[in-house]
C-alpha cells in the first residue's frame, strides 16, 4: 500500500531544526546587542559586536536598583512556587480520589481563575494588598500569583495522581498507614515527576508575569522586568543596557529548564494532563 | 466506572487552596462589580448608577473595535500555532540525545518575562537597527512596524508564534510519546499510510493534550497585554490596541473606574463563555466514546 518515502523521512529533522533556528534568532540578536556599545548599535548594522564590551553588564552589577530586581523576582517566584505546590497537593489528591459535594463545579471555578485577565484585577489587587498592609512586599506578589498558579498546579497534579492506581492507597491504608504518613512517604515519591512539572509551570508563570508584580510593588520588592521598563523611560534609549538586562532574565529560566528537561517529556506523558 | 469514593473529607483537603484563590479572586471581583455600577468623584464619593456603564460599553464603537481586533488575533494565532506545533512534534525524534536538546531549546521562549519578549522583538524588528527589519529592507520590502498597521500586526503575530508555539509542541509531543509502539506495529501490519496513522492513531491519542493546548492558548492570547504593549504600545494609532490594552488605558490612564470595571466584567464573561463552550464541546466528545 504505502511506500516508505526515504527522502522525506530523512529530511524530517529539518522541521524542528528550522523551528529552533527561528527561535534562536531573536535571542541571538538580544545577546549580541548586549555586548555592543550604544554608539555601535545606533551607528550602523553589525551582525556581531565589532567592539566587544562588557560595559552594559558592569553597569547592571554595579547598581543595586538593577541587581536587586533579580533578587526580588527570585524571592517572590520561589515563595509562590512553594506555596502553590503545598496547597495544590492535598487539593489535587481530593479531586482525584474523592467525590464530594460540588466537586466538579469547584474544579471548574478554580480553572476559571486561570482565565482571569490580569488587567481586570490590577487595580482591585492594589487596593486589597494595600489594605492588608502588604503593598510592596515579596509576599504580596507571591500571594497574588497564586490566583493563576494554584489552579494550574491542581490541574496538572490531578492528572498525574489519577494515573496512579487506587490500589496503592488502599494497600497502604490496610497496612496501617495514616493519611499524612501515606501521602508524604509513599504517594509523594510516586508522583514526583508531576510535582516537577507543576513546579516548573508555577515558576514559569510567576517569573514571566509582570503586570501584577509591577502594580503591587514600588521600590522594596520591584521585579527586574519592571526595573527595565522604568529605566528605559528615564535614561532614554539605551538599547545595549536593555539587551543586557533582558539577557540576564533568560538565565534563571534556562537553568530551570535544564533541571526538568527529562520530566517535561516523560512527566506529561505519565500524567494524562 | 468512577473509581472515586464518596468522601466529604475532600473539602478539608481543598480548603487551603480554596482560601488562597478565593482571597485573590472573590474580593477583587466584588470590588470590580462594585465599581461597575457606580460613578466616582475624587476617588471616595460614589453614586449608584445601575447598568449605565454596561450600556455605554456595549454600545461603544471603541469597545467593538478592540473586541474585533482581539478575536481576530486569537483566531489567527490559534490557526497558526496549533497545526504548526503538532507538525513540529510529529517531526521530532522519539528517542536519543537530540530529544533533550530539542526540548530545552524549544522551552526557552516560554521562560522569558513577557515584557522582555516584547522588548526583544522590538529590538529585533527595528527598521534600521534590528536584524529582521534590516533583512527585510535589504530584500526590498518596505517594512516599518512603528508606522504601518499591517507590519505591526505581522510582527505581533510572529512574536506570539515565536513565544508560544513551543507550548503546543511540548504538549503534543508528550501526547505522542504516550502512544505504545504496539499501535504503530499494528498500523504497519495493516499497511496504513502515514496520513491514516496520523488520523486514526496519533490524533485521537493527542486529543486530551491538544484540548489543554487549545484552551491555554486561547485564554492566554485573549489576555495578552505585556508583550504587545512592549512591542508596539498599541500603535500605530490604535491598530494593535487589543482589549486588555484598551482596558488599562481607560482604567489607569483616564481613571474612568466605572466604565473600566464594566468593561472588565464583560471581558471576563466573554472569556468564561468561550472557554466553557470549548470545554463542554470537548468533554462531550470524550463521554460519547
Amino acid at each position: 500500500m504505502s511506500k516508505p518515502r526515504p527522502i522525506l523521512s530523512k529530511l524530517r529533522w529539518l522541521v524542528p531544526a528550522l523551528y529552533i533556528v527561528f527561535l534562536l534568532l531573536p535571542i541571538y540578536w538580544l545577546v549580541s546587542m548586549s555586548f555592543k556599545t550604544t554608539s555601535e548599535i545606533l551607528g550602523g548594522f553589525t551582525l556581531w559586536p565589532n567592539r566587544f564590551t562588557l560595559e552594559n553588564y558592569a553597569k547592571i552589577f554595579a547598581d543595586p536598583t538593577w541587581y536587586g530586581g533579580y533578587i526580588n523576582s527570585l524571592i517572590y517566584v520561589v515563595i509562590n512556587t512553594v506555596v502553590s505546590i503545598a496547597v495544590a497537593l492535598p487539593a489535587a489528591y481530593a479531586f482525584s480520589r474523592y467525590r464530594f459535594l460540588g466537586d466538579k463545579h469547584l474544579f471548574f471555578w478554580l480553572l476559571t481563575n486561570r482565565m482571569a485577565p490580569a488587567a481586570v484585577f490590577a487595580l482591585p489587587f492594589l487596593q486589597l494588598y494595600s489594605a492588608m498592609g502588604l503593598f510592596d512586599t515579596h509576599l504580596a506578589v507571591a500571594l497574588a500569583h497564586c490566583l493563576f498558579n494554584i489552579p494550574l498546579a491542581i490541574w496538572i497534579l490531578e492528572g498525574f495522581m489519577s494515573g496512579v492506581p487506587r490500589q496503592l492507597d488502599d494497600t497502604a491504608y490496610l497496612d496501617g498507614y495514616g493519611f499524612w504518613r501515606f501521602f508524604l512517604r509513599i504517594f509523594l515519591p510516586v508522583i514526583a515527576p508531576g510535582v516537577g512539572v507543576a513546579a516548573f509551570f508555577c515558576f514559569m508563570f510567576s517569573w514571566v508575569e509582570l503586570l501584577l508584580a509591577k502594580t503591587l510593588t514600588s521600590v522594596a520588592a520591584k521585579p527586574i522586568a519592571a526595573t527595565m521598563t522604568r529605566t528605559v523611560s528615564i535614561s532614554g534609549y539605551e538599547l545595549g543596557l536593555l539587551a543586557a538586562a533582558g539577557t540576564l532574565t533568560i538565565i534563571p529560566g534556562a537553568i530551570v529548564i535544564y533541571f526538568v528537561r527529562n520530566y517535561i517529556a516523560k512527566g506529561f506523558a505519565l500524567g494524562r494532563v | 466506572m468512577d473509581a472515586r469514593i464518596e468522601n466529604q473529607k475532600g473539602w478539608l483537603l481543598v480548603l487551603p487552596a480554596l482560601a488562597l484563590v478565593a482571597l485573590n479572586a472573590v474580593i477583587p471581583l466584588m470590588a470590580v462589580v462594585n465599581y461597575s455600577v457606580q460613578e466616582t468623584f475624587s476617588s471616595n464619593l460614589f453614586f449608584f448608577e445601575g447598568v449605565k456603564w454596561f450600556e455605554q460599553v456595549l454600545h461603544s464603537e471603541r469597545f467593538h473595535a478592540a473586541l474585533a481586533r482581539q478575536l481576530a488575533f486569537c483566531a489567527i494565532i490559534l490557526a497558526i500555532e496549533v497545526p504548526l506545533g503538532v507538525a513540529i512534534a510529529l517531526a521530532m525524534p522519539r528517542r536519543g540525545p537530540w530529544v533533550s536538546v530539542c526540548l530545552v531549546l524549544m522551552a526557552l521562549p516560554l521562560l522569558i518575562p513577557w515584557n522582555v519578549v516584547g522588548a526583544m522583538w522590538n529590538i529585533f524588528a527595528l527598521p534600521d537597527v534590528g536584524m529582521l527589519g534590516r533583512t527585510l529592507k535589504n530584500l526590498g520590502i518596505d517594512y516599518n512596524y512603528t508606522q504601518q498597521p499591517l507590519a505591526a500586526w505581522a510582527t505581533m503575530i510572529a512574536m506570539d508564534v515565536w513565544h508560544w508555539t513551543s507550548l503546543v509542541v511540548l504538549l503534543a509531543y508528550a501526547g505522542l510519546s504516550a502512544i505504545p509502539d504496539a499501535y504503530y506495529q499494528a498500523a504497519r501490519i495493516d499497511g496504513a499510510s502515514s496520513w491514516a496513522i496520523f488520523r486514526y492513531v496519533q490524533l485521537p491519542k493527542m486529543r486530551r493534550v491538544l484540548t489543554i493546548a487549545v484552551l491555554l492558548r486561547f485564554m492566554d492570547s485573549f489576555n495578552i497585554y505585556t508583550e504587545v504593549l512592549a512591542l508596539t504600545g498599541g500603535g500605530p494609532g490604535n491598530a494593535t490596541t487589543l482589549l486588555s490594552i484598551d482596558l488599562v488605558k481607560i482604567a489607569l490612564g483616564q481613571f474612568d473606574l466605572g466604565p473600566a470595571a464594566a468593561m472588565s466584567l464583560i471581558y471576563f464573561l466573554i472569556i468564561l463563555l468561550l472557554s466553557w463552550v470549548f470545554y463542554t464541546v470537548i468533554t462531550r466528545g470524550e463521554e460519547a466514546r
